[in-house]
């Protein structure tokens, strides 16, 4: 039975599991590969994408959950060609160097921002828990409260 | 000596492309119709073309490395772009296809002197040397892309199609070329009041004879370099559309998950595929010699079926080993303590301890194939194209001219993408060709990265050292197992009696290179040490290796430096200290202290670390200090959190959980100063790692008296003994 789910706007009806992750489906089916596999545990954040607006890690959750939300993935996440402001921040402070968990850190902290506006640094500690390899967590902290800043302004 | 010179780089030749492309300064050892200028005269070059500027005015720069992070393509741009007078806004880059004729080989063998440094000399650099074995290759690695591609290529590179430019100007115009001037990708004659761009003047540039010997501009004279344009990777690493290897798809393609045999060297022995074969999307189960893997129309329900099965591997005879066992050996192997003058007033003996370490890259390995007909395709992220050629085709059993390589971006490197080390390039080749002609992607889960890595190497460090009865130190004597070499080893230190030798123990966990390689152990090692010397002595840690650094004033000043940024010797609240560590390696010396607080219940924060560092210049200003920040950041989670341990001659961690990484939540401040010296240019992705760990633990011994010999500092317990 076809599952139905809004990615970025467009509706899909897809017939996979529903057990499959959210994760693949973007990535194969969909060909959205901004969303990245870093280890199917839910341990490190790469697969970060919002579920009607929360940031959630896709490689785990089930395409059943997905069922009648909308789905925003890093793709998406500009609005008519301007990039969103965490994105901005990000190029302005100069954040990723491989890039990979990047996608992923993005989403998280625009997810973080939509809820918290102006978060704090043990607010900032306690709700990102994206890994990064390449140790990029002294700019993406600045380039946070430069986004919050430019969030306040706008 | 062999020494090549500059020269040997610019040899005469004409433009290869044609076209409005403008060719300049590429060689190859390679046999071809180009000879090479050069002092011994055995070689033969082949001009490649790095630099074309097409009628739009726009330059594109080939660059011979690959981008895993650490920005080298946008900081090689520069380099030739400086050189060049291009306009920064106009230059793009490229990286160079995996063909033999951008090998990278050469230009570290000229970098390195041309000539192969004994082993065990004296702060031998030891990346550059690998590099120089590995001559012929095209591989990113020893922090070497800046300071030879860099400084011998890309710069003699831009300066050559600059004076080429202007000459075509000057020739049209019908003026002295000296009355010419280039800038912002223009060539301008004042007094006649003409200017043409660079792209306008291609074509006619590209028929002049190269220059071989091009003037380079002063550093003095810099307007790119020292600065920080924005990185030319960084918009599509923001907006998903960055293409890394797990990325890539092409028409047809289906997925495979794989599992090897998990230990070293043992192979399949038996598996029952029904399982797998009966489950929704599955195509094939494929059986090679020390795996299995499932290939089916998706990678979750390739996965899925493979989890079904059970298969039986042998163990090759290692199934007894342990991360006990191999400690033993090592323990063994070093016997007794080194010995030391007996006249000493005061003997310290220690031993350090430094575990096994995977490079988890946040991309796991990755490799899509498609071979058909005697040739293959393969597309992969790795550190190496032109050696990832060969293990394709050597695992086809093919020729490498044979085999098209498409590298595209790695998501982390770290060495673990290095020659001899593509186990995921011969097996994915491998799978693919069992399903040849449709195109397989086989994607390593985390387990398999974790499980399947070759690994930074466990090292047991054994030292004793004295001093004499006014605390000034007489001997550091050392023995330790895991590898080490000159360069590593090497103590700046004016202590007349100084060793290190290695003793050897065997064991099957196989070694690799990891961010900073040997270095990393060591660092820990001999900086640890002098830190105990210096407490034996009773005097401040600081002052005691800058007594001792009274004939290196580099790496006195860059100690004093990191001092001087951390306030070093102000006072701290009970239960906070500093601790400071200096190491050489690639070619850069860093101290960098280390600041943590340790809380009476033995809860540790580091709050912040100061980097002072010499590389002799920097090139892309903000792109070297976040290899500073980043390097930092890599070493304080491998120093804090990371081990892997082995059991049964196999791996025991699998994922995130059990291999765990720092969060934002435990990242410092960093504060970072380059110090410009007249040395010559050094690596930056490495050398920012060694030191970090010793200032770590240094720093805890300040901070609450306890002395953490052992790697990762989580194993300890740190309640403070007051």
């Amino acid at each position: 039975m076809a599952i139905t789910t809004t990615v970025n706007g467009t509706p899909h009806s897809l017939d996979v599991e529903p057990e499959m992750p959210l994760l693949w489906v973007l990535r194969e089916q969909l060909g959205l590969t901004g969303t990245k596999y870093g280890c199917g545990i839910a341990a490190c954040g790469a697969c970060t994408v919002h579920l009607d607006g929360r940031a959630v890690r896709s490689c785990t959750l089930p395409m059943s959950a997905a069922e009648g939300k909308q789905v925003t993935t890093i793709e998406g996440l500009a609005q008519q060609g301007t990039l969103h402001a965490v994105q901005q921040a990000w190029v302005a402070h100069q954040v990723p160097q491989c890039g990979y968990c990047q996608s992923g850190m993005i989403m998280a902290v625009a997810g973080l921002l939509a809820q918290t506006p102006a978060p704090t640094d043990d607010e900032i500690d306690t709700r990102l828990t994206n890994i990064c390899r390449c140790g990029t967590f002294v700019r993406v902290r600045a380039a946070i409260h430069a986004a919050a800043r430019a969030g306040a302004t706008s | 000596m062999n020494k090549w010179t500059r020269r040997a780089f610019i040899g005469a030749g004409t433009i290869t492309g044609g076209g409005f492309l403008l060719g300049v300064a590429g060689f190859t050892f390679a046999p071809s119709r180009h000879s090479l200028v050069s002092a011994d005269g055995q070689a033969r070059g082949q001009l490649t073309t790095w630099i074309t500027i097409n009628p739009d005015n726009v330059t594109t720069i080939l660059i011979p490395h690959c981008e895993m992070g650490q920005g080298t393509p946008t900081a090689l741009a520069i380099m030739a772009a400086e050189e060049l007078e291009a306009d920064w806004t106009l230059v793009r880059v490229a990286e160079a296809p995996a063909l033999d004729a951008y090998a990278n080989g050469y230009i570290v063998r000229a970098a390195g002197g041309g000539y192969v440094p004994a082993v065990l000399g004296r702060g031998v650099d030891y990346g550059a040397f690998k590099l120089v074995e590995w001559f012929g290759f095209q591989v990113t690695g020893g922090s070497t892309a800046v300071r030879s591609t860099g400084e011998y290529g890309m710069r003699v590179a831009g300066a050559a199609a600059k004076q080429m430019l202007v000459e075509a100007a000057a020739a049209q115009w019908g003026v002295p070329a000296p009355e010419c001037v280039a800038k912002a990708s223009r060539v301008t004659h004042a007094a006649s009041n003409r200017s043409s761009t660079f792209g306008a003047l291609a074509q006619a540039a590209a028929g002049r004879a190269v220059p071989t010997s091009p003037a380079l501009k002063s550093a003095d004279s810099f307007t790119i370099r020292r600065t920080s344009p924005q990185r030319l990777d960084i918009p599509a690493k923001v907006d998903g559309s960055a293409m890394y290897a797990i990325d890539f798809s092409t028409p047809g393609m289906l997925y495979a998950a794989i599992e090897m045999a998990p230990v070293f060297g043992g192979t399949l022995v038996s598996v029952d595929p029904t399982p797998a074969e009966a489950m929704p999307g599955v195509k094939k189960v494929v059986q090679l010699t020390e795996a299995v893997a499932v290939v089916a129309d998706s990678f979750w329900r390739a996965r899925r079926a493979l989890a079904a099965l059970a298969p039986q591997f042998s163990d090759a005879g290692h199934g007894g080993v342990s991360t006990e066992s191999i400690f033993a050996a090592f323990d063994a192997a070093l016997g007794a303590p080194p010995a030391v003058p007996k006249d000493a007033a005061k003997v310290v003996t220690a031993d350090y301890r430094a575990p096994f370490l995977a490079h988890a890259t946040m991309e796991p390995m990755v490799c899509t194939a498609k071979v058909e007909g005697g040739r293959a395709e393969v597309w992969t992220g790795v550190q190496d194209p032109l050696n990832a050629r060969s293990t394709a085709a050597k695992a086809l059993g093919i020729d490498a001219a044979s085999v098209t390589l498409t590298n595209l971006l790695l998501g982390g490197g770290f060495g673990r993408r290095l020659p001899f080390t593509f186990d995921y390039v011969d097996l994915g080749v491998r799978v693919a060709q069992a399903m040849s002609p449709v195109p397989v992607k086989t994607i390593w889960t985390r387990e398999n990265d974790l499980q399947h890595d070759y690994y930074r190497g466990a090292a047991l460090s054994r030292h004793a050292g004295a001093l004499d009865a006014s605390g000034r130190p007489l001997a550091a004597h050392s023995t330790y197992t895991g590898g080490g070499n000159g360069e590593a080893v090497f103590m700046p230190y004016a202590i007349a009696d100084m060793e290190a030798d290695e003793k050897e123990a065997k064991h099957p966990i196989r070694p690799g290179q990891w961010r900073s390689v040997l270095n990393s152990q060591h660092g820990f090692f001999k900086e640890s040490f002098i830190d105990e010397l210096a407490h034996a002595a009773g005097t401040d840690p600081f002052e005691f290796r800058r007594s001792l650094l009274v004939e290196q004033p580099r790496f006195k000043a860059a100690l004093e430096k990191a001092a001087a940024l951390s306030g070093w010797g102000t006072p701290l609240p009970a239960g906070e200290g500093r601790g400071i560590a200096i190491c050489e390696s690639f070619g850069t010396i860093v101290a960098e202290v280390a600041h943590v607080a340790v809380s009476p219940d033995g809860q540790l924060k580091v709050k912040h670390v100061y980097a002072a560092v010499d590389c002799g210049d920097v090139v892309h200003l903000d792109g070297a200090t976040a290899q500073v920040e980043g390097g930092i950041i890599f070493a304080l989670s491998a120093a804090l959190l990371s081990e892997i341990t082995i059991a049964e001659g196999r791996v025991v961690q699998k994922n995130f959980r059990d291999y765990p990484m720092i969060h934002i939540a435990d990242a410092p401040h960093v504060t970072t100063a380059f110090l410009r010296s007249d040395a010559p240019l050094g690596g930056l992705g490495e050398p920012c790692v060694p030191p970090l760990a010793p200032a770590l633990t240094n720093a805890i011994y300040a901070a609450c008296g306890v002395r953490v010999r052992e790697l990762p500092v989580r194993k300890t317990p740190l309640t403070r003994s007051v």
